[in-house]
């Protein structure tokens, strides 16, 4: 506020007083539905996490293992060459430890998210998903870790046919 | 959308990771069901860590941005996408519903084609056009969508099979809407000096022109295209056109609704006001009449893209000015107009004169 303001303009509002509906307001709800397909390098990845197998593409021209597969090189922009299966075993990259849910409701245990790069994928190439038996205080970059799968008849094709990703015991 | 983009690229002779200065896209968020879309598009165009920007209108005003950019002398090499991914959306319906304005126009339930049922009693009305007329542009385009093997929509149809069609919004049947489609066109635009040395068959932006007119239903012109007429005369002017009828030889114009490719030619100055559905009725319009119109069978027959229909109707210019248009070629074509608009609720668009000398 300006000094020579000596108060704000306007009808004060609280919050209380717009949810009472003494203002006039317009509701809407969205009605806005959609369903993606997956196409070829999704569709072949969920496919083969269904198998509970990891699947990612080669590009011939970088020589990197892309995962999840995408059927083009975004790097080099050609298209991707051959399918190349890679370990359910990996590497934190980076990790947080998330006390909002999606809706920011606040939750006491808090959702590990992290990027792991996979094993035989090439450097820097991972996956986001969640870690899981593992305290959130123990958990560091650079960690071994390996996937929990869920058992083959609750699998769907998704992301979460992996539970989560737990410390590797050597 | 990498597929489109290869091609675009492999006819430039350019390489997307060296050459390409810019990247612009045409698209709208709520059509793709993702907020922020913009952020997806850089990996498919090659523009992983190049300039990179989205254009929240049609494709047309994307080139025009692309045009603007090269002219600012920034960038030799720019290149524009536009797509349609309409068949991921289930309530496309709804979509469009949530366009309207919340306060005003959302409270009547009535799906938002009774604004296109609107202008279209208007129009007809002030022009005394027929709703005949106004079939026979659909009959038109969808028949020359059979010799366009991109376009979704091709049929042989009779003007009595699109009048009895089921009403939507009167005066507006189902026929009279062209249906959404799924597709990707990438172009690329360049500087006078770096087309002469890429190109084989450059075709020349000679003008450009895009505008707005008011959003309220409540006070806009619904007998003419507002907006159609200022972009024209934009880009008449920048392209040195005097008598459109006679310097242009063909034209791919916006026909979202059947009656609007005729207001939209009427805009244009391809004919006086309220005589483009006696022309259309007589096949003056037709692949062989005395000016094409929407050979490629436009939005009727080769679908609506969405924000790519725009350049949709830029690609036919293209082809047809290079001569590369196959079994549709227009004989001696040198120079064209190319018009969009992004449908309802809106009453914007842009128009583009394109010619093959410069
Ligand atoms: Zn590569």
């Amino acid at each position: 506020m300006s000094k020579n303001m000596k108060e704000l303009p306007g009808t004060p509002l609280s919050g209380k007083e717009l949810k009472s509906e003494k203002v006039i307001t317009f509701k809407w709800r969205p009605n806005a539905k959609y369903a993606w397909s997956a196409g070829i390098a999704y569709g072949r990845f969920l496919d083969e996490l269904k198998a509970g197998r990891i699947i990612g593409r080669r590009c011939s021209r970088c020589e990197r293992i892309i995962v999840p597969p995408r059927m083009f090189c975004e790097h080099c922009f050609v298209a991707t060459d051959e399918w190349v299966y890679v370990k359910d075993t990996g590497t934190i990259n980076t990790f947080s430890l998330s006390y909002l849910d999606a809706d920011a409701n606040r939750i006491k245990d808090p959702i590990l998210v992290a990027v792991i790069d996979i094993d035989g994928a090439s450097p820097g190439v991972g996956i986001l998903h969640l870690l899981g038996n593992v305290a959130p205080d123990k958990i560091d970059v650079g960690m071994k870790v390996k996937a929990v799968w869920k058992p083959p008849e609750e699998r769907e094709g998704s992301v979460t046919d992996i539970l989560f990703w737990e410390p590797l015991e050597d | 959308m990498f597929e489109a983009a290869v091609k675009a690229y492999v006819d430039a002779g350019v390489n997307a990771r060296k050459d390409i200065g810019s990247f612009l896209t045409a698209a709208e968020d709520y059509w793709e069901g993702y907020s922020i879309f913009d952020e997806f598009v850089p990996d498919q165009l090659g523009a992983v860590l190049r300039s990179v920007c989205t254009i929240g209108g049609d494709g047309l005003l994307a080139i025009s941005n692309g045009a603007m950019q090269i002219e600012t002398g920034l960038f030799d090499v720019v290149a524009v996408e536009a797509h349609s991914k309409a068949s991921d959306m289930l309530t496309f319906d709804g979509i469009l519903s949530h366009a309207l304005d919340p306060v005003y126009n959302r409270a009547f339930n009535a799906h938002p084609y009774f604004i296109a049922g609107l202008e279209m009693q208007r129009y007809l009305h002030a022009t005394k056009t027929t709703r005949e007329q106004c079939a026979s542009v659909v009959v038109k385009n969808k028949h020359n969508a059979m010799d366009n093997p991109l376009a979704a929509f091709p049929a042989d149809m009779t003007v009595d099979e699109i009048i009895n069609s089921t009403m939507v919004s009167h005066p507006l049947t189902q026929r009279d809407i062209s249906p959404l489609a799924d597709g990707c066109i990438v172009m690329v635009l360049a500087s006078e000096k770096k087309a002469k040395e890429l190109a084989d068959h450059p075709i020349w932006l000679k003008g450009l022109g895009w505008y707005s007119d008011t959003p309220w239903l409540e006070a806009r012109d619904w007998s003419a295209a507002g907006y159609t007429n200022l972009a024209r005369d934009r880009a008449y002017k920048r392209a040195g056109i005097k008598n459109p009828r006679k310097e242009i030889d063909f034209a791919e114009v916006d026909d979202c609704f059947s009656y609007k490719e005729l207001q939209h030619l009427e805009a244009l100055q391809i004919c006086e006001s309220g005589k483009a559905g006696k022309l259309a009725e007589a096949g003056e319009f037709n692949c062989d009449g005395s000016f094409p119109v929407n050979v490629s069978g436009g939005r009727l027959g080769a679908g609506n893209l969405l924000e790519a229909s725009a350049l949709q109707s830029v690609l036919e210019c293209v082809q047809q000015l290079r001569g590369h248009a196959g079994k549709r070629q227009i004989k001696n074509a040198k120079t064209a107009v190319a018009q969009s608009w992004r449908s309802v609720p809106t009453a914007s668009g842009c128009v583009a004169v394109l010619s093959n000398e410069l």
